[in-house]
């Protein structure tokens, strides 16, 4: 086997090539911890390379594999998005203020991967806290999106979805609030998939928005994800939210005929707002999947329009108060001088938190505030109530709902960062799904003016397997997600 | 107090619950361990982690609902209070605000004339405390000790409706009385398991509208909250006389000095910014876990009160009194059933000399070495006319030493009482013998003089002689 090939093999292959004897765990691992080390420095898709613990695990899975032992994840590579606890390894969630913090246990994410055998490379770049659209937020500076360096790659999950993209890991975790796993998915060409909220545990994973966080994959097919998706999620007794509900084998249940499957459009998708060609893109998709026998619905949501601002409101004020607890007092950054208690809290929250972080806070702060609570806080909860009604609706009618994952290909570095809104609505498509609590996924769709877009699908509650049956069936008859960036093949 | 002014209380307790662990982690609550060993990453707010409910204090709230015949949530919800203070972990409380487990209920207390005045309790809700701050030994630092912080606490608050101190403390004592029957509390006031806020304020007789109240903080004895409240309304009694305003405010009381001032870092109105916390489900109680733990309720303080008053025909004041604890009132009944006196003799034993004793050494029943059965063998000596009332007395601090049975100590220390009348008759005229003056004023009639040769007869035979027949002879010989 021509080690050049290992990196841009899936999960699967890696899987079968080490049964094989093709190869070992820990030369997938060189293979890659050079090219993170090498190659891919410049995308700055990596906050920690765990190098050493990466070659020892790799090390022991090999003993394993030698011996006949078998994992699902044995010896498989990946990387954590930098707000998942790791046990004795930095997560800093791409802030000053966790620069220093590492933490005394693992995620149930990380812990039940790491329990199927998979290995840890190291921990992604990211927006601060999972705030921002570009990851151009994070204390350890923005992220780059391989296919053209002076653009971004999405975000907040900005770092795995590059790494992922850039065959740097076959496979990454990331986390999913409002789009920040789909978005970078489909702005760096891969797949990316959050499921249904309370399907995969959020205890270890460093709170944003309680109520919308989810952790999910990216990958570069489908397949990996069912794989990968299969092994993280589960019922977590330590997270009141998961549900306790039995994981299918997603992977077993992937070839699935996709014949007769209702997909419903949303006719709202595709308003002004929507990018040409990229709206080309996904309606070529859906005549892909109409080739294999899905029934294409129009469907309306009529207040999907509200979104945006539902979810701003909803999420800034959850994070506001998840954020309380960065203080100095027993974790993380401390200031140095400061008179009295009010200027510790002052100068330590004002020095350790970003730009975009603090906007969220005190808008947060703002719509939970006595005489404004019921203004913005109920109020979006409210609407929040009718669009999770206006999917339920939907669903009465089609299985899956397709449109864009975002209204254009991806945007340069810097372009959005003094218009705070302009970014927040690169999440218009993606938002809804969080709102309502339901599992999406985006898989590469096409290119446009040589960059990926990407193909949203949203599934009913625990419809992750119809999801990625669906996905699975469109990557067998496209090539875009075996597409690598130049560069970087 | 002022008879112009009308006095409104209320009352906010927090009974910390009995649960073993933390009411949204596995810590312990043991009360003393070393500062921080007892608070695992939840209770320290690290990133990351999440609370789980702990299904016993969800118990331990219905079982005091049930108790003050309040009605019990079918779908209650956390909220987070918001705001910094160093020894809060995650900058937020978990508390209920809008739908809290426990609303509406009531308490009967005896009002300052001995009648029966039923208070209104508005709810009750579950929340978690803080940790500690400490001051002292750190060179001018602050420490936290996170070892309370997630420790399960029951609020229960009251309608405004006490109209005098010692209303409130009656109100109080019965709630604490009531926690530690269904034994969700252990009660312990000087390690604050059980502390209250008073909201007090005042108003003419005539003024329909409330006054504006100040609440007093964190009152952590019985007669700390007497004191405080009293202390209170003197004060705003004062500012309105000298026609102030009362400001609402939070203000701490000062138990060395024995006044209130206000709270220096509270002068601000605070905005808790309170919303549902999306780390938590609603909580769904259904009806038949409401039935089960109502079958699992003990006799509460009410009912037992009652029963002791018609069973033991005791008077009310008493049964109240060996009603206030389970204990008291289970050792009460033990005596009872053994004891050959009348209920009412071996309660005021109970209440008088035994409690006397155990609040001396500072000992709770279960560490007391004196049985109910030693108590109850004390007292058959009186109603076998062995011993009188008086040298019972002697008996008994004896057995409360340890020196041995009723028996024993009567035998050993030879205090039988003497019966015989021609016994008794020497002495008596030997009495009389040696106080001729006394007998000549008696005789003249100085009738107070009866109880001074009484006193000389019992003072001869060291108490011993049957005071009954000693009167009785007595008169005979001086008339």
């Amino acid at each position: 086997m021509i080690i050049k090939e290992i990196q841009n093999m899936t999960l699967c292959a890696l899987k079968q090539g080490m049964k094989d004897k093709d190869f070992t765990s820990l030369e997938i691992t060189e293979v890659l911890l050079s090219r993170i080390n090498g190659l891919g420095a410049t995308l700055n898709a990596f906050i920690t390379v765990t190098a050493e613990q990466a070659i020892k695990e790799a090390k022991d899975a090999d003993k394993l594999i030698a011996t006949g032992k078998d994992k699902p994840l044995l010896g498989l590579p990946i990387a954590h998005k930098d707000l998942f606890c790791t046990d004795g390894v930095l997560t800093s969630c791409a802030s000053k203020m966790l620069h220093n913090f590492i933490p005394p246990y693992d995620a149930s994410v990380v812990k039940n991967l790491k329990a199927s055998g998979a290995i840890m490379l190291g921990k992604t770049n990211m927006d601060e806290f999972a705030m921002g659209s570009s990851n151009e937020t994070s204390y350890y500076g923005p992220v780059k999106n391989p296919w053209n360096l002076d653009l971004s790659p999405g975000g907040s999950s900005g770092g795995s979805a590059t790494a992922v993209a850039a065959c740097l890991v076959p496979a990454a975790t990331g986390t999913d609030t409002g789009g920040s796993i789909r978005q970078p998915a489909a702005l760096t060409g891969i797949t990316g998939i959050k499921p249904t909220y309370g399907r995969v545990s959020r205890f270890g994973m460093i709170a944003f928005a309680s109520s919308l966080d989810q952790g999910g994959v990216f990958t570069r097919s489908v397949e990996d994800a069912a794989l990968l998706l299969g092994e993280m999620a589960g019922f977590d007794e330590n997270d009141s939210t998961s549900v306790d509900v039995p994981v299918p084998d997603y992977l077993g249940g992937i070839n699935q005929p996709v014949k007769g499957l209702k997909i419903g459009l949303v006719r709202q998708h595709f308003d002004a707002g929507l990018d040409d060609d990229n709206a080309i893109a996904v309606k070529e998709a859906l005549d892909v999947l109409k080739d294999q026998g899905a029934v294409i619905i129009d469907i309306d949501l009529p207040n999907i329009e509200l979104s945006v601002p539902t979810y701003y409101v909803v999420a800034s004020a959850e994070c506001s108060s998840n954020l309380s607890r960065y203080d100095g007092v027993r974790f993380g950054y401390r200031a140095e001088n400061y008179k009295d208690l009010n200027e510790f809290y002052c100068k330590t929250r004002g020095e350790g938190f970003g730009a975009e972080v603090k906007r969220r806070i005190m808008t947060g702060t703002y719509v939970l505030s006595a005489g404004y609570y019921d203004a913005y806080y109920l109020k979006a909860q409210k609407v929040r109530q009718l669009i999770s009604q206006d999917f339920k609706k939907a669903f009465e009618k089609v299985d899956l709902i397709a449109g864009p994952t975002t209204p254009s290909p991806a945007f340069s570095l810097g372009a959005k960062m003094d218009d705070p809104i302009e970014m927040y609505l690169n999440d218009i498509y993606t938002i809804g799904a969080n709102l309502a609590g339901l599992p999406g996924m985006s898989i590469p769709c096409g290119f446009v003016n040589g960059l990926p877009v990407g193909l949203q699908l949203v599934g009913k509650h625990f419809g992750e397997e119809s999801l990625l049956q669906c996905g699975h069936h469109y990557q067998q008859a496209t090539d875009w997600h075996l597409q690598i960036p130049e560069q970087f093949k | 107090m002022n008879s112009n002014w009308e006095i409104v209380i209320g009352l906010e307790i927090h009974a910390q619950l009995a649960t073993k662990s933390k009411i949204f982690s596995g810590a312990s609550t043991a009360y003393g361990g070393e500062p921080n060993t007892q608070a695992c990453l939840v209770d320290l707010g690290y990133p990351g982690t999440l609370p789980v409910l702990n299904q016993q204090a969800i118990e331990m709230a219905i079982r005091f609902g049930l108790a003050v015949d309040a009605e019990i949530s079918s779908r209650s919800v956390f909220a987070r209070k918001n705001y910094f203070y160093p020894d809060l972990p995650k900058g937020y409380q978990i508390s209920q605000l809008d739908l809290p487990i426990v609303v509406g209920g009531n308490m009967s207390i005896l009002d300052g004339d001995g009648n029966e005045k039923i208070i209104g309790i508005t709810r009750a809700h579950l929340e978690e405390d803080a940790g500690k701050s400490v001051h002292e030994g750190l060179d001018g630092l602050s420490g936290i000790d996170l070892n309370r912080a997630g420790t399960p606490l029951l609020e229960i608050v009251s309608e405004p409706e006490m109209s005098s101190a010692r209303e409130a403390v009656a109100y109080m004592r019965k709630i604490h009385s009531i926690v530690r029957y269904l034994e969700i509390s252990d009660g312990n006031m000087q390690e604050g398991s059980f502390r209250c806020d008073a909201n007090v304020s005042i108003k003419r007789f005539d003024q329909k509208e409330l006054g504006t109240r100040a609440e007093l903080k964190n009152l952590n004895s019985f007669k700390f909250i007497e004191k405080a409240i009293n202390h209170e309304v003197m004060r705003q009694i004062e500012i309105i006389e000298d026609g102030g305003e009362v400001k609402q405010e939070t203000r701490l009381y000062d138990s060395d000095l024995d006044e209130t001032r206000p709270m220096r870092s509270k002068e601000e109105a605070n905005d808790y910014r309170y919303f549902p916390d999306p780390d938590l489900l609603p909580v769904i109680i259904d009806e038949t876990y409401i039935a089960y733990i109502k079958k699992t309720l003990p006799e509460l303080p009410n009912a037992k009160q009652q029963r002791f008053i018609e069973t033991y025909n005791l008077k009310v004041s008493d049964a109240q009194i060996l009603t206030t604890t389970k204990q008291l009132a289970d050792f009460y009944e033990a005596v009872e059933k053994i004891a050959n006196t009348e209920s009412q003799i071996s309660a005021n034993w109970v209440i008088g000399d035994y409690t006397a004793a155990l609040n001396r050494d500072d000992l709770e029943i279960k560490d007391a070495k004196l049985s109910a059965a030693d108590l109850a063998g004390l007292l058959n000596k009186i109603a076998d006319q062995t011993i009188s009332g008086k040298i019972a007395k002697e008996v008994f601090e004896a057995m409360w030493d340890g020196e041995g049975s009723a028996e024993e100590i009567i035998e050993s220390k030879g205090l039988v009482q003497i019966t015989d009348d021609s016994e008794i008759e020497t002495i008596i005229d030997q009495v009389i013998e040696n106080n001729p003056s006394q007998l000549a004023e008696y005789l003249s009639g100085k009738d107070r003089l009866f109880g001074f040769f009484v006193g000389q007869v019992m003072k001869e035979t060291k108490g011993k002689a049957n005071p009954q027949k000693v009167n009785e002879i007595l008169k005979n010989k001086l008339t």
